[in-house]
Parts: C-alpha cells; sequence; structure tokens
C-alpha cells in the first residue's frame, strides 16, 4: 500500500468522507476548516471556508453536489461541492455534533450538542435539490429530543422514516423520524460512548465503535447484535469494507493520557478484522495519535484514516490485497 | 381476643387467656442436677467426725478456688452408723459445680484417699444407658480423588493457574489445540493464589484463613483458620505449611477451642505452623525483625526456613541465635537454640538428586542395619564485622552442630547466601566497600561443598552485583553487575545499565572461569530453565524497557564434547522478544516455555500475560484487564528410575517420530474443524444477506419505488468506458505567400 500523506490541517481530524464514486476525500477538523481532495494523487482540490469552530462533521450526498458541515460556531451549513459557496445556514443554539444524507439525498439529520440549558436534539430537514440550493428551509421537518443520554452519532436507517442513533451511555436506538417516537433500543449495545456510525451500502446493517473497546456490527431493522470485534484500545471509528469481508478500526489511548505513554503502546493503527469470523487480520501503522476517523472508498480500492496527529492517511490496496484469500475460497455475501 | 394497648384495662381481665405469656416469662427453676457433683474417695467414718471432715474438706476446696459451705454437703450414712464413703456437694450453679469438678477431681485429700468427682445428672445418664450393644453402621467409603491426577494426563501437559479480576483459572497448556480451561472459579480467593512445591494443592487466602484444595474437581482438601493471613510458605515436601499475619492473633472469647485452631497462649503472635494432612496447629510464634532501629524494619520471609526433608524447621533471632525446631513435635531441638553472636541470615543447603537416591536406598534397604552414619543436614549462616572481630561465614552440621568450615572476610557490608540446588556449590556475594565507604564492589566467596575441606574460591568483581543466580543441576551462573551512578536511586523513567556475565566451573583447574559477558543490558533478571542450559534474561518493572533475551548455553554440544570447543564458546543468542510492561517472567517446569506476565498488581498498563518457547517465539498472548497473577503448576521429582530415564534418552527418536505423527495428524483434525466453523458462519451470513435483501426490495415496492436502488436511476448499468475527447481549436490562420 502507498499511503499519501495530506497535510492540510493543522489541528486534528474529526471526519472524513469519501464521495460515492471514491474519487473525492472530504475532511473536516478542529482547524474551522473543510478540505477536499483528489483521492488518487492526494492533491488538494480546495477548501470550504466559513465555519468559525471545530468542524464537528460533514456529509456528502449521492451526486457529489450537496455537502452538508455541522460545527461548533452552532451552525449547520450547506455548500456546493464544485464551487465551494457556502449555499445555506441554519443556525441553532448549540453545536452540530453529527450530520448525514438519507439515502435519496432529500433530507439531512443532525444532532446537536446537549449544553447551556439546551436539550440535546435531533432535526430533520428537507433538501431542495432544485434551483442553486440556496433556498432552502428554515424550518425542520421535525425534530425530537431523545430522553436519557444523550445522543452522539446518528443516521437514516433502512427506511427514511427512521433514524438510527448511539448514545453517550453506549445505547443504540431507532427513533420515528416524523414523530420523535423510539422505536426500538438496545441499552447495552455497548458499556462506553458509542464513538461512530457507519451503514452499510444497502443500510440493512451497520457498525458502532465504542471507547468499550469493542465496535460491533447490528442488523439494522432489528438493532441486534450480529458480531462483535473485542480490541484492546477505546475505539472511535470503525469502517465497513465493501466487496471484501472486512472491517476497519480506528482508535488508541486517549489523547489525554497519550503523553504518559511510549509511542508502541498508544496502538495507534488501523486494525482490519475479518467481519465474520471476528479474527484480526492485519494491522496498519502510521499515525503518531489516535485514530479519528476511518472512511473506506464506496469502490473499495482504498481508504483513509484521519487521526488526533492532524494527518490524513490515503491507503491505496495493492494487487495482492484483492488476490488474498486469508480463508481459503468463501463466497461471502456483501 | 383484646387489643395489646396499654390501656386495654377497660376488659376484664378474667377473659384473658395469658397462658402464652406466662408459659414465656415463667420463672425457670433449677430442676436439674447439674449443680450437684457427688465425691467419691472421701475417708469412711463416723458420725462423731462428721464436723471436722466437712470442715477439712470445704477448706480444702476453698484453697482451690471452689468455695463450698459445710451445710451444703450431704453425707449418706449406712445402717451400721459409718459413713458410705462418698459425699454429694451442692453448688450454686452448674458453673461452680464444673469448676470445681475440673479442679478437685483427682485431688488428693491425704495419703490414702484421692477424690474422684462426677456430675450427680452423669449417674442417672450412665445408668439410663441401654446395655445392648448396637453394631454402627458401617461409614460409607468414600473415594477421594487422587491428588495429582493433572500428572496423568494422558497428552502430558502443564498445568497453570491464572488470577484476573476475581476470576480464578486452571488451565492446560499444550499444543495449540490442548491449550484450554481447566476449572475456573469466580471469587476463588481473596488476596492470591499459590501452589504447594510439588504441585498437590491450591491454596487460596482468605479473610478467615488459608484453604487448600485438590485433585481433579478441585474439592477443598483441608483448611487452616489464620485470620487475615498474608504470607504462606509451604515446608518442601508439602507436610507443614506456615502462614503469616500482620495482625497479631487474637483469641475471641468463646472462640473455637480444639487441635486446628489457636489457643489463648498463641495470642499475640504472628506466625503459624500448621500440619497440612491433619490441619492441626503445631505451634505459633512472633514475627521477628532485623535489628537496628530505622523505621522501615522489613521482615523477611520466609520467616521460617525448612531443612530439604522436613525434618526441622529454623528461624532467625538477628543477633543472638538461630532456633532449630524438630518436626512434627515442633519442640526445640536439642533443648537449646544455636547461639551464634551477630548472626544475620542462615540457609540450609538443599538435598542433590544423588543424596535423595541415597536416602531412598538407605531407607529401603534399613530395617535390619542402621546407616553406618545418621545423615545430616547442612546449614550456611554469616556473621558481620563486630569490633575487632571480622565478618565470617561458617558451614554447620545439623544436629550435631558441628562446625565444618568457617571463612573470615573484610570490609564486608552486606552478605547474601546462594545454594545450588543440588547443593554442590555454595556461593556468598560479599558486597565490600573500600577503606573510606564510600565505594561498594562485590566478592563472590564460592564453596564447594562436594570436596575435601570445602575449598573455597573467590571472584572479584568491580562492579555491584544485582541479581545472582545457579543453573539449576548445573556448575555456572549468571550475574547482573552494573556501575550505573543511577543504581541505587530508582526514578521514573531511569533504565539501568547492566552487563550480564556467565562463569561455568572448570573442572581440571577447579576453580570459576569467565565464560561470556553480555555489556550493555538493561536486563536486571536472570531466569534459568529448571532443566539448566537456557537461561532468559528479561528487563522487568521498567516502564520503557521490556526486552526478553533467550540465551541457549549448550548450543553446539556435540562438537564441544567431541573436541574440547574454545571456552565459552556454546553460548548462543537464540532470540530476543518483548513483552510491554513485563513484571514476572518464569518458567514452566519442563523448562520447554516461559511465561512472562504485567500484572496489574504493579500497574495497569497492558496487562495479561505471554507464552514463549525455550527459542522466544511467541506462542499465545493474552492482554487482560485486571490480570493480576500467573502461575505455573510444579511437577514432583520424576518416579521414573535413573535406568528408565535413560532408556528414555536413548529411544529418544522413537518417541519423537511418534509424538510428530500425532502432531501433524492433530493439525489436519483442527484446520478441518475450524473450517466447518467457517463454513457454518459463512452459511449463517449469507443467509442473513438473502433475507435482507429480499426485505429491502418488499419495502422499497411498498414505498413506490424499483426494487433495486441501482436501476432507479440509472436504468442501464454503464459499462465504464474512457473518452478521450480530442478538441481541435482553430485559433488563427495565417496564409502567407512564398514567394519563390
Amino acid at each position: 500500500m502507498r499511503p499519501i500523506l495530506l497535510q492540510g490541517h493543522e489541528r486534528s481530524l474529526t471526519q472524513i468522507k469519501f464521495n460515492k464514486e471514491g474519487d473525492l476525500l472530504f475532511s473536516c477538523s478542529k482547524d474551522h476548516v473543510i478540505n477536499v481532495w483528489y483521492t488518487h494523487n492526494g492533491e488538494r482540490l480546495g477548501t470550504y471556508d466559513g465555519h468559525n469552530g471545530t468542524v464537528w462533521t460533514i456529509d456528502v450526498d449521492s451526486q457529489s453536489r450537496f455537502l452538508v458541515s455541522g460545527s461548533a460556531d452552532n451552525m449547520m451549513r450547506l455548500w456546493s461541492v464544485q464551487s465551494g459557496k457556502c449555499l445555506f445556514r441554519w443556525e441553532f443554539p448549540t453545536a452540530v455534533k453529527r450530520v448525514a444524507f438519507s439515502e435519496d439525498d432529500d433530507q439531512v439529520v443532525c444532532i446537536t450538542e446537549q449544553r447551556m440549558g439546551h436539550q440535546g436534539a435531533v432535526r430533520i430537514f428537507d433538501i431542495n435539490r432544485d434551483g442553486d440550493g440556496t433556498e432552502q428551509n428554515k424550518e425542520p421537518l421535525s425534530m425530537f429530543n431523545p430522553i436519557g443520554s444523550k445522543a452522539v452519532v446518528c443516521a437514516f436507517a433502512h427506511r427514511p422514516d427512521v433514524i438510527v442513533t448511539g448514545h453517550e451511555s453506549g445505547k443504540i436506538s431507532l427513533f420515528d423520524a416524523k414523530t420523535g417516537d423510539e422505536i426500538a433500543s438496545n441499552e447495552h449495545a455497548h458499556r462506553d460512548v458509542v464513538t461512530d456510525l457507519q451503514l452499510s451500502p444497502d443500510r440493512s446493517y451497520f457498525i458502532t465503535s465504542s471507547k468499550d473497546k469493542t465496535a460491533r456490527i447490528h442488523e439494522t431493522r432489528t438493532i441486534t447484535v450480529l458480531k462483535t470485534f473485542v480490541t484492546e484500545t477505546p475505539l472511535n471509528s470503525a469502517a465497513i469494507a465493501p466487496s471484501k469481508p472486512y472491517v476497519l478500526l480506528g482508535g488508541g489511548q486517549d489523547a489525554m493520557s497519550v503523553t504518559t505513554t511510549s509511542l508502541r503502546q498508544g496502538k495507534f493503527e488501523t486494525r482490519f478484522w475479518h467481519k465474520i469470523f471476528e479474527e484480526e487480520v492485519g494491522r496498519v501503522k502510521g499515525h503518531f495519535g489516535p485514530v479519528n476517523t476511518i472512511a473506506v472508498s464506496p469502490q473499495g480500492d482504498c481508504y483513509a484514516s484521519g487521526g488526533e496527529d492532524g494527518f490524513v492517511r490515503v491507503h491505496h490496496y495493492d494487487e495482492s490485497y484483492f488476490r488474498a484469500k486469508p480463508y481459503g475460497d468463501l463466497e461471502i455475501e456483501e | 381476643m383484646a387489643p395489646n394497648g396499654v390501656n386495654g384495662s377497660a376488659y376484664d381481665d378474667e377473659d384473658i387467656d395469658y397462658s402464652d405469656i406466662e408459659a414465656k416469662y415463667q420463672v425457670q427453676y433449677d430442676e436439674g442436677f447439674d449443680n450437684i457433683l457427688v465425691v467419691d474417695g472421701v475417708p469412711v467414718i463416723d458420725k462423731s467426725k462428721l464436723d471436722k471432715l466437712l470442715q477439712k474438706i470445704s477448706k480444702d476446696f476453698s484453697r482451690k478456688g471452689c468455695p463450698i459451705k459445710p451445710e451444703n454437703i450431704t453425707m449418706p450414712w449406712t445402717e451400721s452408723g459409718k459413713s458410705k464413703g462418698f459425699i454429694f456437694m451442692e453448688f450454686k450453679n452448674g458453673d461452680d459445680a464444673s469448676r470445681a469438678l475440673a479442679t478437685m477431681n483427682g485431688h488428693p485429700f491425704d495419703t490414702k484417699h484421692t477424690f474422684l468427682i462426677n456430675r450427680f445428672t452423669d449417674f442417672e445418664r450412665y445408668l439410663a444407658l441401654d446395655e445392648t450393644y448396637v453394631e454402627p453402621p458401617p461409614e460409607e467409603y468414600k473415594s477421594k480423588e487422587h491428588l495429582r491426577a493433572w500428572l496423568g494426563d494422558p497428552q502430558g501437559r502443564d498445568q497453570y493457574a491464572t488470577y484476573r479480576g476475581d476470576d480464578v483459572e486452571v488451565h492446560w497448556h499444550g499444543k495449540p489445540s490442548q491449550c484450554e480451561v481447566s476449572y475456573s472459579k469466580v471469587n476463588w480467593t481473596d488476596l492470591y493464589v499459590s501452589w504447594s512445591p510439588m504441585g498437590t494443592y491450591a491454596a487460596t487466602l482468605h479473610r478467615q484463613g488459608v484453604r487448600l484444595w485438590g485433585g481433579s474437581s478441585w474439592e477443598p482438601q483441608s483448611r487452616f483458620a489464620h485470620p487475615l493471613v498474608k504470607l504462606i510458605d509451604f515446608s518442601p515436601n508439602e507436610q507443614y505449611l506456615v502462614t503469616w499475619s500482620y495482625d497479631p492473633i487474637v483469641v475471641r472469647e468463646g472462640a473455637e477451642q480444639g487441635p486446628q485452631y489457636f489457643s489463648p497462649e498463641d495470642e499475640g503472635n504472628n506466625i503459624a505452623v500448621w500440619d497440612i494432612k491433619t490441619g492441626h496447629l503445631l505451634r505459633t510464634f512472633p514475627s521477628a525483625y532485623p535489628e537496628g532501629d530505622d523505621q522501615k524494619k522489613q521482615m523477611a520471609w520466609p520467616a521460617l526456613k525448612w531443612s530439604p526433608d522436613d525434618k526441622y524447621v529454623a528461624r532467625v533471632t538477628p543477633g543472638q541465635q538461630i532456633s532449630v525446631y524438630e518436626l512434627p513435635g515442633m519442640g526445640l531441638q536439642g533443648k537449646k537454640s544455636i547461639k551464634i553472636e551477630g548472626v544475620v541470615d542462615f540457609e540450609w543447603r538443599p538435598l542433590g538428586d544423588r543424596d535423595r537416591e541415597e536416602i531412598e536406598n538407605e531407607n529401603k534397604a534399613g530395617g535390619g542395619k542402621a546407616p553406618k552414619k545418621a545423615r545430616e543436614n547442612t546449614l550456611a549462616f554469616w556473621t558481620p564485622e563486630v569490633q575487632n572481630q571480622p565478618a565470617r561465614v561458617s558451614l554447620m552440621n545439623f544436629p550435631s552442630r558441628e562446625t565444618l568450615r568457617q571463612k573470615n572476610l573484610f570490609n564486608v557490608s552486606e552478605c547474601k547466601l546462594y545454594w545450588q540446588n543440588q547443593g554442590d556449590f555454595l556461593c556468598v556475594k560479599v558486597d565490600r566497600h573500600t577503606k573510606t565507604k564510600k565505594s561498594i564492589f562485590c566478592n563472590l566467596e564460592i564453596f564447594r561443598v562436594r570436596e575435601k575441606d570445602f575449598p573455597v574460591e573467590v571472584v572479584e568483581l568491580k562492579d555491584t552485583v544485582t541479581d545472582f543466580s545457579w543453573e539449576p543441576k548445573g556448575e555456572r551462573f549468571a550475574l547482573v553487575s552494573s556501575s550505573d551512578p543511577n543504581l541505587g536511586n530508582p526514578g521514573p523513567g531511569i533504565t539501568i545499565k547492566t552487563d550480564v556475565s556467565f562463569y561455568q566451573h572448570e573442572r581440571s583447574k577447579g576453580d570459576f572461569k569467565l565464560l561470556k559477558t553480555l555489556p550493555g543490558r538493561t536486563s536486571n533478571t536472570v531466569r534459568w530453565s529448571p532443566r539448566g542450559r537456557h537461561v532468559v534474561l528479561a528487563t522487568v518493572g521498567s516502564s520503557s524497557k521490556s526486552e526478553l533475551e533467550f540465551w541457549d548455553l549448550d548450543f553446539n554440544i556435540e562438537e564441544t564434547r567431541r573436541e574440547g570447543a574454545p571456552w565459552g564458546s556454546g553460548i548462543q543468542h537464540l532470540g530476543t522478544a518483548d513483552h510491554y510492561g513485563v513484571t514476572d517472567a518464569e518458567w514452566d517446569p519442563s523448562g520447554r516455555y516461559l511465561a512472562t506476565s504485567a500484572s496489574a498488581w504493579r500497574h495497569t498498563l497492558e496487562n495479561g500475560y505471554a507464552i514463549w518457547d525455550f527459542r522466544g517465539q511467541e506462542l499465545e498472548k493474552h492482554i487482560l484487564d485486571r490480570f493480576k497473577q500467573f502461575l505455573w503448576r510444579p511437577r514432583p521429582p520424576s518416579l521414573l528410575t535413573k535406568e528408565q530415564q535413560k532408556q528414555i534418552r536413548r529411544n529418544l527418536k522413537e518417541f519423537s517420530r511418534v509424538f510428530d505423527e500425532e502432531d501433524a495428524a492433530e493439525e489436519s483434525n483442527v484446520s478441518a474443524e475450524l473450517i466447518a466453523h467457517r463454513k457454518r458462519l459463512v452459511d449463517e451470513w449469507n443467509a442473513w444477506r438473502q433475507r435482507c435483501r429480499d426485505d429491502i426490495a418488499d419495502d422499497r415496492r411498498k414505498r413506490g419505488k424499483k426494487a433495486d436502488p441501482a436501476n432507479e436511476k440509472q436504468p442501464v448499468e454503464e459499462e465504464k468506458e474512457e473518452i478521450e475527447v480530442w478538441v481541435d481549436e482553430v485559433i488563427e490562420q495565417i496564409e502567407e505567400e512564398v514567394l519563390e
């Protein structure tokens, strides 16, 4: 694998995302900037300037037309991917921690932080895709406040009217997007805060990572745990590799306690685990801080990891990755 | 019925049935005759002497602390006017009577008469006894599990115990497929677990005391009630157990009494010696602290040192004496301690395999003729320099207390005694200071105990020796020395540089010669394989270094034997490994595997354990939160005779072929199993995916969309094609006329 080091951020990465074709990589960081890169050579295509606070989260639609971002300046912004112009701004009382497009790109879900007397809220907005995108409805289509432990990650589930959320307590829940009713929940999906949630291409299952040192695959419909991956380090991110039966896990000792441990000790590696056998298959080293976020190209030819160290590393798989069959000839459905 | 109110007097008392309350609060009259004793053996008198006799008896009783008035004594008379020779005494209560019974029974009243006292109630009881003999039902024989059942494992595996969180587990360790948990129990112990020296018992420590477990299903074997026990130590042959608690023994009022419990005489002591088979307490001792008035007095453990044959146990009273107690009575041998002015420490000489064999032969041959000379144990001890007296190391035979050898030493600040495990050599590591007492260097005084007159050889070293160890059953030793200025003031992040040296006994010259020095290491621990030859150097307890080096000291053993290869050429580095944060390293009893562990008792980073083979190849590694303890189960000495062992060694090739075949067969077995397991997982997954796909298609149809999202927007799957577009753009056209 030849890693490409993307050195465009001055502070730690918060989230990275590939577009559907996998030729563009979007990254956001605590330095207020969103960058977009060419995946194949690591050249920076441009930036999306305007946020005035840590950009916590981004998502891009399937046509690579709109980009949505959420930031600690209490704003959610809609950008034109092509021009880098900010098309619309939604303002909230607290920071935006997570955004996600729906499958049809016509809705966006966002989580706002529970802070300063405001409850944590999940809002769903319609995205007007007609015209140049500057005419959006300021008011959310629906909004609800999850009771109990606050939600930290979310996404549209297998149906566009269901939202799946991950909570600080380790709970995973399904909510009705319109009414805000909790349809189902798994209180003990994890034992510590859920740090990431990524869906399979058809949204029928998803993987979550947690500080409790495990990652788990859940069935979306029933939110039952299908697979568990137990590591020895707190996990910050987990992704599902397309076309190969692997999942990618990243994490490492907390940034706070890192200075007291040696580099080797921190375990700042991206781990490849077999999705079905729950066995570790390999590790990729490189970061010298915890891995904060991992994204896999939907085309399955490369992945990228963003670290606390401020670097994004893009790894294109070698030919051998596609040829290798470490477990023999087993036909595994994606 | 009437309410139980206080003001319930409105009711007529007559109607109320108080019988239950009356029954409850009825005064219990002393109906029994518990307070009456029958005293037999009283002189036969006639009535005239009655008063005088009663006065005398009453006085005798009072003198012994059991006052009784003459009017409470009843004397029965015969018809002829003589007394019957026994009297009745009525005490105030049963307790007084019991005390009188205990103190006065068997009391010699005068030369002819001795009191024999019984309880009055006893007479009745024994009279009422049924005289016909009923054969007691024979107790059902319950076969006990064999305590060494684990040695009968068909695969010849070793066991180890792990303690993690609250769980204690006993594992089998063998080939990769044969490693499994044999037994596990939550909250098995409160403090830690320990094996007995031959692996027969597992000991667990609890608030109430120690428990021993054994057999294949880990039945409780015996227990020793020593509250708040902290440390335990077994005798070498597993016959006795020593326990220690920081809190002195307290015997509570009404505590259970018996041979298995502490009695009031034991109060205030800290150390207890127990018999393992019976569970009886043998003796208790106070803990002995080394001399000196500094605050950080540390007790040496084990506080009691056992002779290798379990016959004696000795303890040192620093500065004064060594006391040797004889088992099983625990009486002071020879009724006096060995007085040695200034004695600091001592060690028993271990028994070698040869000694054991001889003892066995003697025992076999014994019975008829007594052995020509009683076998003696040997003690080594040392005394420091006092005034003009030099420091001295002595060897003494026991029980004859005959001094075998003494050596005087000068400028000594500290001595340590190291016996080779066969008792062939004794190394005294002497830390010496220069005249100015500023720097310290080290001498090794090596006594060759098997030779005549105990020749001593001195190895002088310039550096401070931090660790020393003999090769088991060998003639080599390894030592870790250091001249690092940071030695002695440990701090965070400081790793002390050390040198590791190997020495070997040169038979022809009879001295010890340096084999090899490995300079510039960080290793601070030397672990010899219990079979000798292999050795591991480890950096233990450091936060930045955690290297393990595996060495073989007889790498080209064949060549060396044949042609007397150069000195020290057999040493070969086999491998280097790393176990982050390692705190303990221990060889398995067979000397094939090394286990390293990082215990949560020391730090909380990456706790867990790893098992390596003797070459330093990692076999297993488990990182487990809150991992505390790893312990190989020791093995008893082999039961095979020398000849049988030789036979095996000769046919080693045959055996190993069988094992290889087994290995191969098993490998294919295991992989078949694993493949089947994986196949099952994949099938499950694929079936589930199929269901998912159908569900999603259904869903989408319901929502009024096409079933396949890919087809929705792009009805025809486009072939990926590369289009190259050439754009010709005419920028300018200039017509030039060329003149010819």
